[in-house]
């Protein structure tokens, strides 16, 4: 029964090509919309992932003064250079600390000139950012303790300082520092929130403090922690430490944070969990409205063959029979719009994640929920019209016009 | 008369049967009271004048239609309390219908059109070709198989729709005026395949016909006028 039904169903489909798949049209781009949708979303998460990564993993941030909500923070003292090597020295499973501070800064060579944000550190920067060189070498350690004019260009400052041109000994100048250039920082590109990581010049911490800043302050501490350590763990003992270190009482909050990197990629993750699940209601609507033009050509279909319909019923189809006919005929048609979906999904995914520049990620489950859906689609939208020719009654149909 | 024998037990039996169409001032009286009684393997031709209910009272005969009142019984049981399901399956069981208008599928094969009625008793698929060729072969139709309707003579359509009854060698044949396109030569040809289905099988048939010659195949004639049957007369009896 069910074998006859879906040849008949076939056949159908086949007399009204042109109709047939006018009509699937609203399935094929409600499920693709899905597909693409979760696709772009799951690769939008991978990118979040990544780039997390290639921050380094297990990193913390400890920062003078608290979060008061969006951005805004109680002014607090800064930290020194002291407080850096003593989280080096006495909070377990630290691999490594690297202090900073930083400042936006006009950098100019030449003609050229590009305002970036100009980094005081050391080269423990670069272990834990998981930075490396794409030429040039790291600062010295007698260039470390002088605090000589020496600098490391991030690509992008390079690129707008030089061009095509080899920038290795070279001097620019950063307000009233002239540095010679000694390397350059391999190429990150955009990080989550879509800023640019390799706008920036590193220049020696002292240096930085002597001529740029005027002040002793270290205004980042970034610490990385041993694979396979907890950063729970240690962040209470950064915590701890500064606490004693910057005399605060019991009573009192910290007047400093401490960051875990891999809670933001939580969170952020997290956002853009919620985000692909809101796109993806949004293509489900679509696919609901394929489904009512489904529904309206079954129930045109249903109409013009009343005289078939009666002829069956006469003929002794039971009215399960004749449902059974119409529901798989309109499931076909809705499957094959699933189909059709699922392969524009493909295509639309490779498209849009070009676009995007997301990560291309096809996601066979989705696939097949989106195929699944499809069927579904046919089987609620296409019970109404099939009821409708079951319930005729077989002498008024077969007297239909 | 036939009904007052009462030797073989009655396959139909019609009392006071009345059908009424629409209500109120528009309701049209189709049946005005029939009483008929048809044992099995009776050849019967009904005949009677345009409108005077010939087409409903094989309706209601065939389980397609219910009495408005009045009691309808085909072997022994009251079809009106029967549900839709219920007929569908007498239907499907025990008719054979050859409809007026032929209703035959459109775009559809002349074998596929047979087949049909074998599709829902659930005859395999080599089987229900096999039968279906042979009926198409018994109505002279073995080169049209593969026309659809649309490609097909009237008399040819009314063909296909006597293969399609009597492919499934049905209990009852109810045949709406199964000659009516037909030319003489073929007239006879049909007449004589169902008489032989109703000597050699015992099949009952129940025909409408305005043709006495096609009449007198028939053992009776029921003669309808104006919703009731007038007279019940063996055919050589009739004027
Ligand atoms: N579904 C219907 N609705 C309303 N009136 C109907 C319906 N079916 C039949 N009638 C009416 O019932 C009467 C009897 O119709 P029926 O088809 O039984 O006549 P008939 O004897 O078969 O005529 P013919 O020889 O022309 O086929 C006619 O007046 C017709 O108009
Ligand atoms: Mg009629």
């Amino acid at each position: 029964m069910l074998y006859n039904a879906f040849r008949l169903a076939l056949h159908e489909i086949r007399r009204n090509v042109m109709r047939s798949s006018l009509t699937i049209l609203g399935v094929v781009i409600g499920v693709a919309a899905v597909i693409t949708m979760v696709n772009i979303g799951s690769g939008a998460t991978v990118q979040v992932t990544e780039q997390i990564a290639s921050l380094g993993t297990n990193l913390l941030i400890v920062t003078p003064g608290q979060r008061m909500g969006m951005g805004q923070r109680a002014p607090a003292p800064a930290f020194d250079v002291d407080d850096a090597e003593a989280i080096a020295r006495e909070v377990s499973s630290v691999a490594g600390v690297a202090p900073s501070s930083s400042r936006l800064v006009t950098a100019v060579f030449g003609n050229e000139n590009w305002s970036t944000s100009v980094v005081g550190t050391d080269n423990r920067f670069l272990e834990v950012g998981n930075w490396s060189l794409e030429a040039g070498r790291e600062f010295t350690e007698s260039e470390r303790r002088a605090g000589s004019a020496v600098c490391i260009l991030g690509a992008t400052v390079r690129r707008e300082l030089f061009g095509n041109q080899d920038p290795l000994g070279s001097k620019i100048r950063l307000e009233k520092l002239a540095c010679q250039v000694i390397g350059i920082l391999q190429s990150k590109g955009q990080s989550t929130m879509g800023t640019d990581r390799d706008d920036l010049v590193l220049v020696p911490l002292r240096t930085f403090q002597r001529r740029l800043a005027g002040n002793q302050d270290v205004r980042l501490i970034q610490v990385s922690i041993d694979k396979g350590s907890s950063t729970e763990v240690a962040e209470e003992e950064i915590k701890r430490l500064m606490r004693k270190r910057r005399h605060i009482s019991p009573a009192e909050d910290d007047d400093f944070s401490v960051m875990d990197l891999k809670e933001i990629t939580r969170m952020l993750t997290g956002t853009t969990q919620v985000l692909t699940a809101l796109l993806g209601a949004v293509a489900a609507v679509s696919l609901l409205v394929g489904g009512i033009g489904i529904m309206n050509i079954m129930l045109v279909s249903v109409t013009e063959r009343t005289r078939e319909i009666g002829t069956r019923l006469a003929i002794g189809a039971l009215e399960r029979e004749v449902l059974t006919q119409f529901l798989v005929e309109a499931v076909v048609l809705s499957s094959f719009g699933g189909v059709f979906g699922v392969l524009l999904a493909l295509i639309a995914s490779v498209v849009a994640s070009k676009a995007l520049r997301v990560p291309f990620v096809f996601n066979p489950g989705i696939a097949i929920v989106g195929f699944l859906f499809s069927v579904g689609v046919g089987v609620v939208f296409g019970y109404f019209p099939a009821r409708k020719a079951a319930r005729m009654d077989p002498i008024e149909a077969l007297r239909h016009e | 008369m036939r009904g007052d024998q009462h030797t073989k037990p009655a396959l139909v039996e019609l009392a006071g049967v009345t059908k009424v169409y629409g209500t109120g001032g528009a309701a049209t009286h189709a049946l005005r009271g029939i009483d008929l009684r048809i044992e099995e393997g009776d050849f019967v031709a009904v005949m009677g004048a345009s409108g005077s209910g010939k087409s409903t009272c094989l309706n209601i005969l065939g389980c397609l239609d219910t009495p408005t009142s009045g009691s309808y019984l085909f072997r022994g049981v009251e079809v009106g309390r029967l549900t839709r399901n219920q007929r569908a399956l007498l239907r499907r069981h025990y008719f054979g219908f050859v409809f007026q208008g032929y209703n035959l599928l459109s775009r559809t094969s002349a074998l596929e059109n047979v087949e049909l009625p074998l599709v829902y008793r659930g005859i395999p698929a080599m089987e229900r070709r096999r039968l279906a060729r042979r009926a198409l072969a018994a109505v002279g139709l073995e080169q049209h198989e593969k026309h659809s309707p649309a490609e097909l003579s009237g008399g040819e359509q009314q063909r296909v729709a006597i293969a399609r009854a009597l492919v499934t060698e049905p209990q009852v044949l109810l045949a709406d005026e199964p000659t009516g396109n037909l030319d003489t030569a073929r007239s006879v040809e049909i007449m004589e395949l169902i008489t032989s289905f109703n000597r050699d099988r015992g099949i009952t048939v129940v025909m409408v016909t305005h043709e006495t010659e096609m009449a007198a195949y028939a053992d009776w004639v029921a003669s309808f006028v104006d919703g009731r049957v007038e007279s019940i007369a063996r055919h050589d009896e009739v004027a």
